[in-house]
This record gives structure tokens, C-alpha cells and sequence, in this order.
């Protein structure tokens, strides 16, 4: 495989990570602080809709974000509503937010554009432009590094480095902040927290509405960044896959960025190659490999100048020795003529057979906030 | 003590909730500029108002019967299966290899072996799920929302490799063979001379739907293993002291679960479309999980809620066909029930418990004076 493929791979990896990203993130805040939600996907197929459709009417992107971000906003509200207010079952809810957000995404299309549940195509200021960084077009035609800068890290829209910042302001607002702590706390102990004189529901509807903001977000960037309009269903199980990199990242903002770029890379290696050969699947472990061992080598040069030690690159390390002993041994096989074909419903699946073997706690153990999922009770 | 008498429970909080989801549609309904009076009497004519309308109101609620048990029964074990699509998808599989594999000579003998088949892949489908809650402690709900997806892509790959014929363009499986056709309702009501429409699919499949419910009854109320279901389902800790092992519970009722989720395709791809297809599933499986809260885990209430989900889904596609109002308000609906009767239970529930609290009070505390006042 040559390298301007592996750019494009590698590009449209970061593209189809960013609503992930933002998905997960977003029920990282809500389930840590001890609410479930299963409703990220509708939320996101609501915010998908409305932004696509406001952004369409008023011809103003940054306005279609904002409805965007409203009506996930709603929805946030109903889930915190039956889950805070009212003790519901937080699943139970989640379903009910998912089918609710499926079917009136299409109805409301259907009413006010009558095309089949669908919205208009987004044109000019109706989608986020891509940025363009400073000399992408100068450093294009060096080698290795031009298009590495200027296609891979320069020319996405907004949302894209909004959500990659996301990871560290995340990161610092729940490990490093008062809010954050008292957050985690209150998905671990509410009791406690109750005795220390915080409030468990205000603490909960605040985790709620950043999750609504975020998955307000995350919708917003199908319709008007990634696509142009609003699709019946676009967000295609997307909310189910930030799920499932929650928990492979055990509810960790550094850990949900890798999990999200790893199922993001799945979706863009699915769509570029359809079905794989053992070849080609060979071809691809060892450019990733050699990839990853340039940032090892970059990582190990910076670690060793200011004198720290190198044991926390051993799992990279054998990442990088594992992908490259696959992708002999794939090579191997298809010599001797044991070669297969991996078919696209495969990679389709793997994000949800990954999570699987990480839920049966096969490598390493997820393990939920203590008190995820279930109602608090003050009196007793 | 009781909160409430046991009609409010079992009548008045479920009633009061599908009111409020019927409410809120017709709003929905008025919102989108069409008359909620007459979409409903489109939709009670297309489902109710003919043989024709009946026979496909039977043949959606005989689907949902299935799910809607499937469901039911993990309830009762306090686990939340999500997994019916893809266990009913696995058992149209298990349906298809039983018809595909033999020429079968009548539908007597071939629907007791497909009904092996598909409770079979349905319950294997389930018990992987069951066996990572059980042993290694991983969330059912997200395991079986996964299996799901594995399942969609499975069959996607399965009718594109192997169980399409040679020369097909369509994905799907080759046709039954004629000894598999289920009987209709049209045949078996034209035994005892009743005229019914020979068009919809409601085929014998709404009986073995019934039995299963009817089953499911004896099982959870009538068998020790019922008991330990719901005394698991109610507490665990306590079933542990009563000696009731969870991990044989938990794959159970989950076995059972994915067999009656797997029976649905018995219905669908045996008595329906005569092969398998892609999505022969058509959201049962989830609309399953609002029959169960709105028949409140009880095989009675299934049925009615089934019944009544399936004229939903009738006359939906009646609306969407005579007016501009898209099936998609089915799915609203759906969930509407699944807000008020599953997640907003309490918001129902909790005016009412108050009421009945504050007049027993009352009454008791009048029985206390009356009974005060001869001796004075």
C-alpha cells in the first residue's frame, strides 16, 4: 500500500472518529456520574435532523448547531427527567429516547420538506468549511511530512479539532477540578456526597446536559460537516459504537480518543476496501506497524532526553512487534496458498465483537462506576 | 403494605400511561398539520375494519406475542434482554437451515422440527450473552445490543455467501419447499366455515403464539423453576439465601428468552415470506420491549399488548397510505409507551400512591374515632 493511501485512510479515520469522539465523551460525563445512557444515538439522530434543518432554512451553519445542540438538549432532559426526577429505569429510558428520536427525526422531515424524511442538501454557509492551516499548500510537495500536514492535520472542519481538544479539557475537568471529583463521586458513592452537603440531582443533570450538549455536537457534524443534510437513520448505530468504545476505554477521556480513532479507523478501512484479502489485510498491519514504531521511536528519543524512563512504551512496543509478526504470518499464509478473504461485514462487526471480548473481560477488566444505573434514594 | 388496591396497579397506572402516550401523539399528529380524529379512523379502519385489515393486525401481534414473552420472561429475572432482534434474526437462520434441509412432504412434520431450529439459534444467540452476565459479570444490556449488530452483519454475510442460490441477484435465501407452507388463518377458519380473508400472512403460528404465552404462564407461576425466576428477579441476595444459583437462572431464563424471541421467525420467514430475507426481523424484536412494560411482564397483558401494537402497526401502514403521514409515527408511538409505561412509571404512579395512602389514612383514622366514640 502506498503512502497517499495510507494519508487517505489515515484522514478519512479521523473524520468518521470525531462523532464518536464526541458521542463518547458524552456518555463518559453522564456515566460517570451514574447515569446510563443507552440514548446516545438518538440524541445524536435528533441533533443530526434539526441542524440540517435549521442550518438549511436560516443558511447559517453556527445556527444549526446551536438547534442541534437544543434538540439533543430536550432529549437530555426527558432522560434526566425519568431517570433523576423520577427513578426510572435508565435503560428503559435510553430505548425510549432512541425509538422517539427515530421516528420523529423522519416524521418532522417528512412534514416540512417532503422528501421522503429527508432534508434538503446543505450548500455554502450551510456546512462547516474545512480549515486550512497556515502553508498547507506551500509544504504539500515535501515529502512524507507535505502531505502528512497539509491532508492529514490541516483541512478539517471545526468540530474536528474541537473534539480532539475535548480529550484533555475532559481529561482535566474530571480528574483535576472540584466539579470533576465531585462528579466521579457522585457515580461511585452518592450517598457521600449527599453527606458532604452537595446536591446528587444537581450534580446528575449537570452530567445530563453536558452529555446533551456533546451529543448535540456530535449530531450537528454528521449532517452539516461529515454529510451535507439530514438522512432517515444517518447515524447508522454510531451512539451503540461510542458505547462500546466507552467501556474499551473504561470510561477514560486519553483511553476513549485511542478507542474511538481505533473503531474509526475500522469504519474507514471498511469503506475503502470493502472486503480485504490476506494481502492486503498483510500490507495494512505492517504500514500501521512501521506507523506506529515511528511514534514509539519519536516518543522513546523525547522520553530518554529528559532523562525519564522508557517502561511506559513496553505495551506500544509489543503492539508495534505484534502487528508486525500478523502481518508476516498473514503474508506467510497467503504464500503457501492459505489465503483468505475477510468480508466487509466482518469489519463491520468488529467494533461490536471487540467490545464483546473486552465486556467478558478477556483483556483487561471493564469495570462501570459503582453506582451506574441505579436511582438515588435520599430518604431512608 | 400495599401503596395501592391491586386494580390500580394492575389497570389504572398502565391505562393512565397509555393515555398520555395517546395524548402526546395526537399532538405529535396535530404539530405535523393532520387530524389526529382522522388518522385514527383510518387506522381503525385499516386494521379492524375488514378480515383482510384483522388477518395482518393478527399476523403483527403474533410477532409481538413472541417478542413481547421474550422480553417479559428476562424481566422477571431482572435482566433487560435487548437482544430479541438478533436472536430472532439467528432463528430465522435456524428456521431456514431446518426448511432448506430436508424436502419436507408436509407442514405437520416440518413445522415441529423448525420450531426446533429456530428456538434453538434464538437460545444460542441468547445464552453467550447470559453466560459473559453470569460468569464474567459483563453487562447483558450492552452485550446483547452488540449481539445484535453481530447478528445483522452475519446474515447480511450468510444471504451474500452461501445461502443465496447460484445466479440470484437478490440476496436471499432459495425458496421453501412447498411442504413447509404454513397453513392460514383462511384455511383453518374455512374448516369450521367461517369466510376470512385469504390475502394477509396470519398463518397457525398466532396459536403456537398463544401457547407460548399460555406456557409461559404455567412456567413462571405453576413450576419451582418459575419460582426461582421471579424470586431471583426480585432479589437476589435473597434467592443466593434460598439457595438459587444466579448463574443457572441467569442462562435459563435467558435460553428461554432467545427461544421465544427465535420462534418469532416461525411467523415471519416460515408463514410469511417462504425464505429467508434481510430484516425479516422488521423491528419486532424492539417494539417487544414496550408489549412487555405496557402488559406489565404478564402473558395476558402481552397478549392484549400485542394486540394492540399490532394494530398500531396495521393501521400505520393504512395511514401511510392513504395520507402524508409517515409509518415512521408508529415508532413514535412505540416509544411513547416504552417513556410512560418504563421509564416515567413513577411520574404515573407516585400521584396515585399518594391518593390511595392519604384515603386509607383517612379511613382508618375515621374507624378509629367510630370505634372510640360508644365507649365515651
Amino acid at each position: 500500500m502506498d503512502y497517499a493511501t495510507l494519508i487517505q485512510v489515515l484522514d478519512s479515520t479521523i473524520r468518521l472518529a470525531t462523532p464518536l469522539l464526541l458521542a463518547c465523551l458524552a456518555g463518559l460525563y453522564s456515566e460517570r456520574a451514574g447515569i446510563f445512557d443507552i440514548g446516545l444515538e438518538g440524541k445524536m439522530l435528533a441533533a443530526a435532523f434539526l441542524s440540517a434543518a435549521i442550518a438549511y432554512v436560516s443558511g447559517s451553519v453556527w445556527l444549526g448547531l446551536l438547534a442541534g445542540i437544543a434538540a439533543s438538549m430536550f432529549l437530555s432532559l426527558i432522560h434526566g427527567l425519568a431517570s433523576i426526577t423520577f427513578r426510572g429505569n435508565q435503560l428503559i429510558s435510553g430505548v425510549a429516547i432512541n425509538f422517539l428520536a427515530s421516528g420523529l427525526t423522519v416524521l418532522v422531515a417528512q412534514s416540512w420538506f417532503s422528501q421522503g424524511g429527508r432534508t434538503p442538501s446543505l450548500t455554502g454557509e450551510g456546512r462547516f468549511t474545512p480549515w486550512e492551516w497556515p502553508f498547507a499548500e506551500a509544504i504539500l510537495p515535501v515529502p512524507v511530512a507535505g502531505p502528512l500536514y497539509s491532508d492529514l492535520i490541516s483541512g478539517h472542519t471545526a468540530i474536528v479539532y474541537l473534539a480532539l481538544a475535548l480529550v484533555p479539557i475532559s481529561w482535566y475537568v474530571l480528574f483535576r477540578t472540584r466539579f470533576g471529583l465531585r462528579l466521579r463521586a457522585v457515580g461511585e458513592n452518592p450517598a457521600a456526597v449527599d453527606t458532604a452537603g452537595v446536591s446528587v440531582v444537581g450534580l446528575r443533570f449537570a452530567a445530563v446536559a453536558i452529555c446533551g450538549v456533546l451529543c448535540g455536537v456530535a449530531g450537528a457534524y454528521l449532517a452539516t460537516s461529515l454529510q451535507a443534510g439530514f438522512v432517515k437513520e444517518m447515524t447508522a448505530g454510531r451512539g451503540y459504537i461510542a458505547l462500546a468504545a466507552l467501556i474499551f476505554a473504561k470510561w477514560r477521556p486519553w483511553y476513549a480518543l485511542y478507542a474511538c480513532l481505533l473503531f474509526g479507523l475500522l469504519q474507514a478501512l471498511a469503506l475503502r476496501f470493502q472486503s480485504m484479502d490476506a494481502v492486503l489485510a498483510s500490507d495494512l498491519l505492517f504500514s500501521f506497524g512501521i506507523m506506529l514504531a515511528a511514534i514509539v521511536a519519536l516518543i522513546a528519543a523525547f522520553m530518554f532526553a529528559k532523562g525519564r524512563g522508557l517502561s511506559p512504551l513496553k505495551v506500544m512496543a509489543q503492539t508495534v512487534a505484534g502487528l508486525l509478526i500478523a502481518s508476516l504470518a498473514l503474508r506467510g499464509l497467503a504464500a503457501i496458498g492459505l489465503g483468505f478473504t475477510i468480508p466487509v461485514e466482518f469489519m463491520d462487526a468488529l467494533p461490536y465483537i471487540l467490545t464483546v471480548v473486552i465486556l467478558a473481560g478477556f483483556v483487561g477488566k471493564a469495570i462501570p462506576p459503582r453506582a451506574g444505573g441505579e436511582p438515588y434514594v435520599k430518604e431512608r | 403494605m400495599d401503596k395501592m388496591p391491586g386494580w390500580a396497579d394492575v389497570l389504572l397506572v398502565p391505562l393512565i400511561s397509555l393515555l398520555l402516550a395517546a395524548i402526546i401523539s395526537a399532538l405529535v399528529i396535530l404539530a405535523i398539520g393532520e387530524s389526529p380524529m382522522e388518522a385514527l379512523s383510518y387506522m381503525v379502519e385499516g386494521a379492524l375494519g375488514s378480515t383482510y385489515g384483522w388477518g395482518y393486525t393478527l399476523y403483527y401481534a403474533t410477532n409481538f406475542m413472541f417478542t413481547g414473552l421474550a422480553v417479559a420472561i428476562a424481566f422477571h429475572a431482572s435482566l433487560f434482554n435487548i437482544g430479541g432482534e438478533g436472536q430472532a434474526t439467528l432463528g430465522g437462520l435456524g428456521v431456514a437451515l431446518v426448511c432448506l434441509a430436508v424436502p419436507w412432504p408436509h407442514w405437520a412434520l416440518a413445522l415441529p422440527a423448525a420450531i426446533v431450529g429456530g428456538a434453538l439459534f434464538g437460545a444460542a444467540w441468547a445464552f453467550l450473552p447470559a453466560y459473559l452476565q453470569a460468569k464474567r459479570g459483563s453487562h447483558i444490556v450492552i452485550t446483547t445490543i452488540m449481539f445484535n449488530y453481530i447478528a445483522f452483519a452475519l446474515i447480511i454475510y450468510l444471504l451474500n455467501n452461501g445461502l443465496k442460490p447460484i445466479g440470484q441477484m437478490e440476496s436471499s435465501s432459495a425458496r421453501f419447499p412447498e411442504g413447509t407452507n404454513l397453513p392460514t388463518l383462511h384455511e383453518i377458519l374455512a374448516v369450521v366455515g367461517i369466510p376470512f380473508s385469504k390475502a394477509p400472512p396470519v398463518n397457525i403460528s398466532l396459536f403456537l403464539a398463544l401457547g407460548a404465552a399460555y406456557g409461559v404462564w404455567l412456567l413462571l407461576w405453576r413450576t419451582p423453576l418459575g419460582y426461582e425466576i421471579r424470586a431471583f428477579g426480585k432479589s437476589e441476595p435473597a434467592g443466593k439465601y434460598a439457595g438459587i444459583s444466579s448463574t443457572r437462572i441467569i442462562l435459563i431464563t435467558m435460553v428461554i428468552s432467545g427461544g421465544l424471541a427465535g420462534l418469532l421467525a416461525i411467523n415471519t420467514v416460515m408463514g410469511e415470506a417462504e425464505r429467508l430475507v434481510n430484516n425479516s426481523v422488521q423491528n419486532a424484536g424492539f417494539i417487544g420491549i414496550a408489549v412487555a412494560l405496557m402488559g406489565r411482564s404478564h402473558p395476558i397483558g402481552i397478549v392484549i399488548a400485542a394486540l394492540l401494537f399490532g394494530f398500531l402497526v396495521q393501521g400505520g401502514a393504512e395511514l401511510a397510505f392513504w395520507t402524508s403521514i409517515p409509518t415512521e409515527l408508529i415508532i413514535v408511538i412505540q416509544a411513547l409507551v416504552i417513556l410512560f409505561t418504563g421509564a416515567l412509571d413513577n411520574m404515573v404512579r407516585m400521584p396515585f400512591e399518594a391518593f390511595f395512602t392519604r384515603r386509607r389514612l383517612a379511613k382508618a383514622a375515621r374507624a378509629q374515632s367510630a370505634a372510640r366514640t360508644p365507649g365515651e
